[in-house]
């Protein structure tokens, strides 16, 4: 996609706030062409909204078009068809409120730590002292104090992917698109992230979409799971988290969250599929 | 001594290297005494040690160095340069390369020795036409790497710098340009001992001063272990030339092969 047309969204969010559906999708379709020639559709008929302040996780198996989704987004990947909106305009491009977790953490090796961290900041602008205090205390909050002059190549995997969250967050975001930021961490740093997620949703009132291919997690943090599943790409069920709030991980014990793990697996397995 | 030891079986190359530059040199002095060999076919390496001594000395290798030292930098530095702002001129817009490339590739198929004498015509016998001559041999690699390296950016950096909000400008700044600056110094390691190269076939052409020249002088008179010595001189030049680049480049792009510990089995 180029980068010429793109929808800038006012720094300041209140606007975004006040609406009803932050995110539109009606009709959404994604076509590669395969480098062979073939066509591969990666979304088919793809509709749903998001409110401002939602959190909505999805959920599905490898290769059901999650990131696919999530990039269109973004922003960053053209539909084919169909329509996306937020708040209430096109998406033709990246916006400044909006921040994004790669699959990958994707981190610029010849920065380091925090200079990674910054790289938002340092694209748009925006006033440097206040962001690099932000930028250190975000570090601090995935345990990541200590490597801010640190170079990529010099972390764990967990740890450059931790690095892309705050990176994601640097900015202070409206809108938080994560493609499956904990998958390369372990169950106990995995737990306390995703509390620690919760924390600062709760305190920023961010709108989220996470991907994840847990389908525990994907209930413990939603008001809402969209479940996909492959072949065409596609939502098979939107799942309403009748959890309170705020959450404990003692509720991933509870009967109603039992219920949901359950209804989710049954989508699955009528698909025969491998993993989630 | 224990640690001598150590060291040694970690690195037999130490003890290695040197013994095999021994051995050589004494092969070579018994084999030019032994078997005879006149002096200017191949001189013994006391011979040549005492031209190279001797010529230091006298400053009359030392005068010449300057000079070619003078043309193999200048004319490194202008090339590269040239090269390297070609090359990014390209990489940013992708139809310049695609219209003047081939132009570029046609230059670079024609021998650079044989455009070299219309060179010294156009330029004179001075230092200038060698500056010339190297310039057009070391541009090449450093154009050539630089618009491979520029290409070289994964699509997953892109795509991150674009969901920030970065504009091409950006991206190039931020993300192309550093990306490609390993395959730069790829090309720049290639150009410098091209330029040697550049500025010894310069001299040979046509020139009052330099190594190559100097060559050509004592070639004439069958000075064989002074001509030996120039040869000792100039792969001393080019050794030292690319340790430099080496060394300028660990400093730029300190990111790639930071760490020590190696790959087991690699
Ligand atoms: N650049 C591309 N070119 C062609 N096909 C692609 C491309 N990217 C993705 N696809 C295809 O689109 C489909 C969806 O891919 P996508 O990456 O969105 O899946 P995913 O749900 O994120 O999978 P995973 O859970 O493994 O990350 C897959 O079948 C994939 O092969
Ligand atoms: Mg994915």
């Amino acid at each position: 996609m180029g980068t010429e047309a793109r929808t800038v969204l006012p720094a300041e969010a209140p606007a975004l706030s006040g609406l009803p559906a932050l995110i539109t999708a009606r009709a959404l379709n994604k076509v590669y062409r395969t480098q062979t020639g073939e066509d591969v559709v990666a979304l088919r008929d793809v509709g749903f909204e998001m409110r401002a302040g939602e959190f909505v996780t999805v959920v599905g198996p490898s290769g059901c078009g999650k990131s696919t989704l999530l990039k269109i987004l973004a922003g960053i990947l053209a539909r084919s068809s169909g329509s996306v909106t937020l708040a209430g305009r096109p998406i033709e491009g990246p916006s400044r409120d909006v921040g994004v977790v790669f699959q990958a953490p994707v981190l610029l090796p010849w920065r380091n730590v925090l200079q990674n961290v910054m790289l938002p900041i340092d694209i748009q602008k925006r006033p440097r002292a206040e962001a690099e205090a932000r930028a250190r205390a975000l570090l601090r909050l995935v345990g990541l104090s200590g490597f801010e002059t640190k170079y990529p190549g010099e972390l764990s995997g967990g740890m450059q992917q931790r690095v892309g969250i705050t990176r994601a967050l640097v900015h202070d975001p409206a809108l938080l698109l994560m493609d499956e930021p904990f998958g390369a961490l372990d169950a106990m740093t995995r737990e306390q992230m995703n509390l620690e997620l919760l924390r600062i949703w709760t305190e920023s009132r961010k709108t989220v979409m996470l991907v994840t291919h847990s389908i525990p997690e994907a209930i413990f943090l939603a008001d809402r799971v969209i479940v996909m599943s492959p072949r065409p790409g596609r939502i098979t069920d939107i799942l309403d988290v009748d959890l309170p709030r705020p959450r404990d991980l003692a509720m991933i014990n509870s009967a109603r969250f039992g219920e949901h793990v359950a209804r989710i697996r049954a989508h699955f397995q009528s698909l025969g599929a491998l993993d989630a | 001594m224990s640690r001598m030891r150590a060291l040694l079986r970690r690195r037999p190359e130490i003890l290695l290297s040197p013994l095999v530059f021994v051995l050589f040199v004494a092969g070579w002095e018994a084999a030019v005494r032994g078997f005879g060999i006149p002096a200017i076919v191949i001189p013994s390496p006391s011979a040549v040690l005492r031209a190279l001594v001797g010529g230091i000395l006298s400053g009359e290798l030392v005068e010449h160095f300057w000079v070619t030292s003078a043309e193999v930098i200048l004319g490194f530095t202008a090339g590269a340069s040239i090269g390297f702002v070609l090359g990014v001129l390209v990489g940013l817009f992708p139809l310049l390369e695609r219209t003047i490339y081939p132009y570029i590739v046609a230059f670079q198929t024609l021998p650079k020795v044989a455009i070299a004498p219309i060179i010294v015509i156009w330029f004179g016998y001075g230092i200038e036409s060698k500056i010339v001559i190297t310039a057009t041999i070391a541009f090449f690699p450093v154009l050539a790497n630089t618009i491979v390296g520029l290409r070289a950016v994964p699509r997953d950096q892109v795509e991150l710098m674009v969901a920030f909000t970065a504009s091409r400008w950006q991206i190039f700044r931020m993300a192309r340009l550093p990306q490609a600056l390993p395959y730069v110094f790829v090309g720049l390691d290639v150009a410098i001992v091209l330029a040697v190269i550049g500025a010894i076939v310069g001299e040979f052409v046509g020139s009052q001063a330099g190594l190559g020249y100097l060559i050509l002088q004592r070639n004439f008179h069958m000075d064989m272990a002074g001509v030996f010595a120039i040869l000792i001189i100039l792969s001393l030049m080019g050794i030292g030339l690319h340790l430099l680049v080496n060394a300028v480049q660990r400093r730029v792009v300190f990111w790639i092969g930071s760490t020590h510990d190696r790959v087991m089995g690699a």
